[in-house]
């Protein structure tokens, strides 16, 4: 193996790549490469803002221009309060922008749908449902009969291997098995775009290290796209193909970070804790100033 | 065990001191008649059948009153929970409306319905729809925005949402105010049937009354409170403690 002195791209305003990888970045700028290769998703110029209780007007989202390719694993990282979870709830058409537009394979969204699936940070798996029910649900909701359902829910219990526990109810289960319910439940609809919301966020280092290994076997057997949202640099780089981070308040995209590690990664690998360093030094003027944020407004009060 | 060797001890003394009473004939027997001649009443009334026709009249307006609204009550709260609008016009006058004892929609009723089966069966309707179209408001307020959110992204929407979904998740919210619902429409029925006189426990009450027979007044009475302790205390006991097994919200 060719030893990777420079990891990680330092980037020069938006995006820069190395040399080396260049090649390996389709759609750079230019509308002449979209002709090429067509965006699985697109921000263009995302921005959102709304009318807080005490009637000040606060701008979560400004002017973001994302472009995620088929296939790709993009990781977003960024202070609490950047509104990177709103984003993910615009792409899966929970939300509505204030302007600008999102879409996918080149189409607007508009309001939700089974092609983009989404894992809330909540899981919002169905207590009154079974492991088995909660993941036949969308299939239920999409209109797979009822043979075709069967099999595939047999076949993401597997993949999860969650198949000894098909009838029990969500609370009966480990937070780590939860996890994967929702993972199930949103893989079974088989989504072009899987939408991830800090899912692993509330779990214990081991737990979330396997997780971390099956979603990366997950995702390079389905092939989908994956936008994965998190506030862990490492987890972000342990991931992703590519790492956005956003600015505090309102949310804007700071830097692009392209991760050319080897795969499989570790999270403890040397590697990916000096490139997540890097990035950390950028985010961490974030989190001050959303820190700041929080102690000027409570001064106020 | 101690709790029900408790209540044993208590209705035997209950009953020893009512037989006692009874006994001194401080009061004439048909003013205050012995736990036996209650007992024979009940037994008469079961054995010529108009304890059963009785029952099983009250039960059938009951299950129709109730069912119906049930359904009138889901959606209109619903309606309610989800639009601001309505939770300050139509949701404050159901608020105000509850201040208004169910058996004064009676004189309504015989107007719109004449003495019919209809006419009872809105004094139910009116009696338990406040509790449950209320519970339905706040289940709907209540309940984590996730799961209506989780229910959308999975593609449900409109009628299906609404049963998969939103349905399902009120439900441990609302089920209190579905058992309160009961109640009231019970005690609404009560009161109707003594006033129509047709059939049904009311009537069989008000018979009692009318034939100075205290022993079948007390024994009817009986009747009653067991049927809706029966509903409330069992059915409705079960239903929670099963939601709440399922959600995890109890020791299963």
């Amino acid at each position: 193996m060719t030893p990777l002195p420079n990891l990680l791209s330092h980037p020069a305003r938006h995006r820069s790549t190395l040399g080396a990888t260049a090649l390996a970045m389709p759609q750079l700028e230019g509308l002449d490469h979209q002709a090429v290769v067509l965006p699985k998703v697109s921000l263009r110029q995302i921005s959102l803002s709304y009318r807080t209780n005490s009637g000040e007007r606060l701008t979560a989202l400004e002017n973001i221009n994302l472009e995620v390719r088929r296939g790709e694993f993009l990781c977003i990282v960024g202070p609490s309060g950047c509104g990177k979870s709103t984003l993910l709830h615009l792409i899966a058409g929970l939300h509505q922008q204030t302007s600008g537009s999102v879409s996918v394979d080149g189409e607007a969204v508009h309001g939700t749908g089974t092609d983009r699936i989404l894992i809330f940070q909540e899981l919002g798996l169905f207590p009154w449902l079974t492991v088995r029910q909660n993941i036949e649900f969308g299939l239920k909701m999409k209109g797979v009969p009822k043979r075709e359902r069967e099999s595939r829910v047999r076949q993401y219990l597997r993949l999860v291997h969650l198949s000894n526990f098909e009838n029990s109810y969500t609370h009966q289960l480990s937070g780590g098995m939860r996890q994967r319910v929702a993972l199930a439940r949103a893989l079974a609809t088989e989504p072009d775009v899987l939408l991830m919301d800090e899912p692993f966020a509330a779990l214990d280092a081991q737990t979330r290290d396997l997780l971390h290994d099956e979603l990366e076997r997950i995702w390079s057997e389905t092939g989908c796209t994956v936008i994965f949202v998190t506030h862990n640099v490492r987890e972000a780089v342990r991931l992703g193909d590519r790492v956005v981070l956003l600015t505090f308040r309102p949310g804007q995209v700071k830097r692009e970070y392209v991760v050319d590690l080897p795969r499989p990664r570790h999270i403890e690998e040397t590697d990916v804790a000096s490139t997540a360093r890097d990035i950390l030094g950028c985010l961490r003027e974030e989190i001050n100033k959303s820190l700041e944020a929080e102690y000027s407004h409570e001064k106020n009060r | 065990m101690k709790k029900t060797a408790k209540q044993i001890v208590f209705y035997a003394i209950l009953l020893g001191v009512w037989a006692l009473v009874a006994k001194l004939r401080i009061w004439p027997p048909y003013l205050f008649p012995t736990p036996w001649g209650v007992g024979e009443a009940l037994w008469a009334g079961f054995a010529d059948h108009s304890f059963w026709i009785g029952i099983l009249v009250t039960m059938k307006r009951m299950l129709i009153g109730y069912s119906l609204s049930v359904l009138l009550g889901m959606g209109l709260g619903l309606a309610i929970g989800s639009s601001k609008l309505l939770e300050d016009t139509v949701g404050g006058l159901l608020v105000s409306l509850q201040a208004l004892p169910s058996i004064c929609w009676i004189p309504l009723a015989i107007l719109w319905f004449g003495l019919s089966e209809k006419a009872i069966l809105f004094v139910v309707l009116m009696g338990s729809l406040l509790s449950v179209t209320i519970a339905m408001e706040d289940g709907r307020k209540q309940m984590p925005k996730i799961y209506s959110m989780a229910g959308r992204n999975l593609g449900a929407r409109g009628f299906r949402l609404f049963w998969s979904v939103l349905l399902p998740a009120s439900l441990p919210y609302i089920v209190s105010g579905l058992k309160q619902g009961w109640a009231f429409g019970w005690r609404s029925l009560i009161q109707a049937e003594m006033i129509f006189l047709s059939l049904g426990l009311g009537q069989l009450l008000m018979m009692g009354r009318d034939l100075s027979d205290m022993s079948q007044v007390i024994a009817v009475m009986i009747l009653i409170v067991a049927l809706g302790y029966i509903v409330d205390g069992l059915v409705f006991k079960t239903i929670e403690r099963r939601l709440q097994q399922r959600w995890g919200l109890a020791p299963a």
